[in-house]
């Protein structure tokens, strides 16, 4: 068991995947020659060369459209979008041509391809730059999505979505690539569909993902300190959903906080209290509450920015809310 | 920039084809359009739903290309593919199955008149998106290329492509990477009822490839001998140089974008239907042929009947076919 960033975490992950397959390529901008925007592909290059590590234009929608021939033909590209604001313009490829080719060919041509890079705010990018994405692509049938939060967790999906033989959407945190946490050696592999209770609690559960778990395990520190137990429930997978997790915490604790850095309209979080509502109903003692990025582009101020972001203060607050404490 | 041989009048002269080779592009054209015909009319009979893109008029286009290929040569095509997904290797029972939406269909009923499919034959998809599937034929190459096969991939798809990003955005990663792959624009004239002069810049679609640095060729997609011919030079350097062209095929459909336009009225004029039917591929071929005497009027007969019997068994096998399992609309999400 090794300490490893988040950043080298992945990299261990694209190393080995591409070690023990030669249909595993990664192909996007700035892989190869500048190591990666985020240098999560570094040193790839030298070890696997130019046709495997491929650099690309500024070409979205092209490269993640080639990326999706090649695997119809049996590769298993790896596409690297430098953020997933970019890939909105590659959203034809992923929506029309790649979560829908096998269902529209009779089950005949499967596409063993993932799409990765950095979802969610970091810090004073402005509004382009600043956006989660998980709602949108969670929403597609035929795709998987999944978020990892910490080092251990990052490489153990990513290799996943390589080996799985469907679509893989692989949402990285931009604010995590520097987080470090025990990676386990060489084949730790972690099951796309399952979360994870990073904290035990007997309380509140706080439903989070990616980034928001950081904020969601400071938020139970806080509500220790206030006697409240909280349990902080990692989803990791947004599709499929594990479902079962989520009810049993809830099921325990019969309060529920959902976190996400994505808009509150139509979010994951809703996902999460239409499966609650359903399903635990009678298991709840309050209506689930939900924290999320403030329904507004984001601003570049950053107080505003600040303001605007879910926060372990607003997750105190909503636990509270739910544990009729305010 | 090195230099490309491209060219921007079509070729007149045609190298020798044997006479058995254009017989059989005769039979193909012929079952296309008999094939159309009768799914027109099954249209009609509301056998057939949503969208379908007939191919009456460019037969001679996908004909004459894919008569260029090897049987395990990669095609993948806009909706207006009917015609390839024939010539391809797939029976008119399974395309008629699939327009009818049956079990029994090359997608399984599943994908429509717009989403022939036939993997284990190359014939990788009628894709619904306009230019959405210009990237995946560069892809196809992109594979062959890297898996060191000599596969050569050929992306048809209308005019009307030409104007949208992930046409330029392919062209120019081909050209970068020398991909094997040929890029076969299908140039009818109109993107549904808008003539491409009123939305096209550059009219010539050949001169992209300048862009691109990029072999091109302009091709009278009227001729079925022509438009093999070109498509056979695009192969061979495909196969050969791993280099991928861009080939302008003019053509005409005499049938409305889909089943539920107009055939003419305010974007074309009657006259202009009629004047470009004179230039029929068919019955240039047949007419040729038969001055030729490889063939006479009672061989032509005797094709036909034998076609329209193929195609009335493809509508009675695709008409009494089962209806998908209930069970089969949560399959092909996943696999394991």
């Amino acid at each position: 068991m090794a300490t490893l960033t988040y950043r080298d975490a992945l990299n261990q992950a694209l190393r080995e995947e591409m070690q023990r397959d030669q249909d595993v390529f990664l192909m996007g901008e700035e892989v190869g020659v500048y190591q990666g925007a985020y240098k999560v592909s570094r040193g790839l290059l030298e070890e696997f060369g130019p046709k495997r590590v491929v650099d690309t234009p500024i070409a979205e929608l092209g490269f993640a459209g080639i990326g999706v021939g090649a695997a119809m033909a049996g590769l298993r590209p790896v596409i690297e979008f430098m953020t997933w604001n970019f890939a909105v313009l590659a959203m034809d490829q992923i929506v029309n041509s790649v979560a829908k080719m096998l269902y529209m060919s009779g089950g005949q041509i499967n596409v063993p391809i993932v799409f990765r890079g950095p979802n969610g705010a970091a810090l004073q990018l402005g509004s382009q730059h600043s956006q989660a994405w998980e709602s949108w692509l969670a929403h597609i049938p035929g795709l998987k999505v999944v978020a990892p939060a910490t080092p251990a967790d990052a490489k153990g999906l990513l290799k996943s979505a390589i080996r799985d033989n469907n679509p893989v959407i692989v949402l990285e945190g931009e604010m995590l690539y520097n987080l470090k946490g025990e990676v386990p050696d060489g084949e730790h592999i972690v099951p796309i569909g399952k979360a994870e209770v990073k904290r035990e609690g007997k309380d509140v559960t706080l439903v989070c993902h990616s980034k928001t778990l950081t904020v969601a395990l400071k938020a139970a520190e806080q509500l220790a300190e206030q006697d409240v137990k909280a349990e902080v429930l990692d989803l990791r997978s947004l599709r499929p959903l594990d479902e079962t997790a989520i009810l049993e915490s809830v099921r325990k604790t019969n309060r529920a906080v959902v976190v996400e850095e994505g808009w509150p309209h139509a979010g994951i979080g809703a996902q999460v209290v239409d499966l609650i509502q359903r399903d635990a109903f009678d298991d709840l003692d309050a209506p689930v509450q939900r924290v999320t990025q403030a329904d507004v582009p984001m601003p570049y101020n950053k107080h505003l920015e600040r303001a605007a972001k879910a926060s372990p203060e607003k997750v105190v607050a909503a636990a509270r809310r739910v544990l009729y404490l305010e | 920039m090195t230099a490309t041989a491209r060219s921007t009048k079509p070729a007149a002269t045609q190298s020798a084809v044997p006479p058995e080779l254009q017989l059989t592009m005769l039979r193909h054209m012929l079952l296309i359009r008999r094939f159309e015909e009768k799914a027109a009319e099954a249209y009609a009979l509301g056998k057939i739903g949503g969208f379908c893109h007939l191919y009456i008029g460019q037969e001679a286009v996908g004909v004459g290309a894919l008569a260029a290929l090897k049987e395990d040569d990669y095609v993948i095509c806009s909706y207006r593919e009917h015609g390839q997904a024939l010539i391809k290797g797939i029976s008119a029972r399974a395309v008629m199955a699939e327009l009818f939406g049956k079990a029994t269909g090359c997608s399984k009923g599943k994908g429509g008149s717009m989403h022939l499919f036939d993997a284990k034959k190359g014939f990788m998809g009628g894709h619904g998106i306009v230019g959405g599937h210009i990237p995946l034929g560069a892809g196809l190459a992109f594979a062959s290329k890297y898996q060191g096969n000599d596969k050569v991939s050929v992306c048809f798809f209308g005019e009307a492509a030409v104007n949208i990003g992930s046409f330029h955005e392919t062209l120019n990663m081909s050209s970068v990477w020398k991909l094997p792959v040929i890029f076969l624009c299908e140039n009818n004239r109109y993107g549904m009822g808008t003539a491409f002069e009123r939305v096209a810049a550059v009219t010539d679609i050949v001169e992209h490839a300048c862009s691109y640095d990029m072999a091109a060729e302009l091709v009278d997609g009227m001729n079925v001998l022509t438009v093999y011919d070109a498509t056979r030079r695009a192969v061979e350097r495909a196969r050969k140089q791993s280099q991928p062209t861009l080939l302008e095929v003019r053509t005409y459909r005499y049938m409305g974008h889909s089943m539920s336009d107009p055939l003419h009225g305010v974007y074309r004029t009657k006259d202009e239907v009629e004047e470009q039917k004179a230039r029929d591929p068919i019955t240039h071929l047949a007419g040729k042929l038969k001055e030729e005497r490889v063939i006479d009027q009672a061989g032509l007969d005797a094709m036909d009947a034998e076609i329209h019997a193929e195609v009335e068994d493809a509508v009675k096998f695709a008409d009494e076919s089962p209806d998908p399992d209930p069970d089969e609309l949560y399959t092909d999400v996943m696999v394991d």
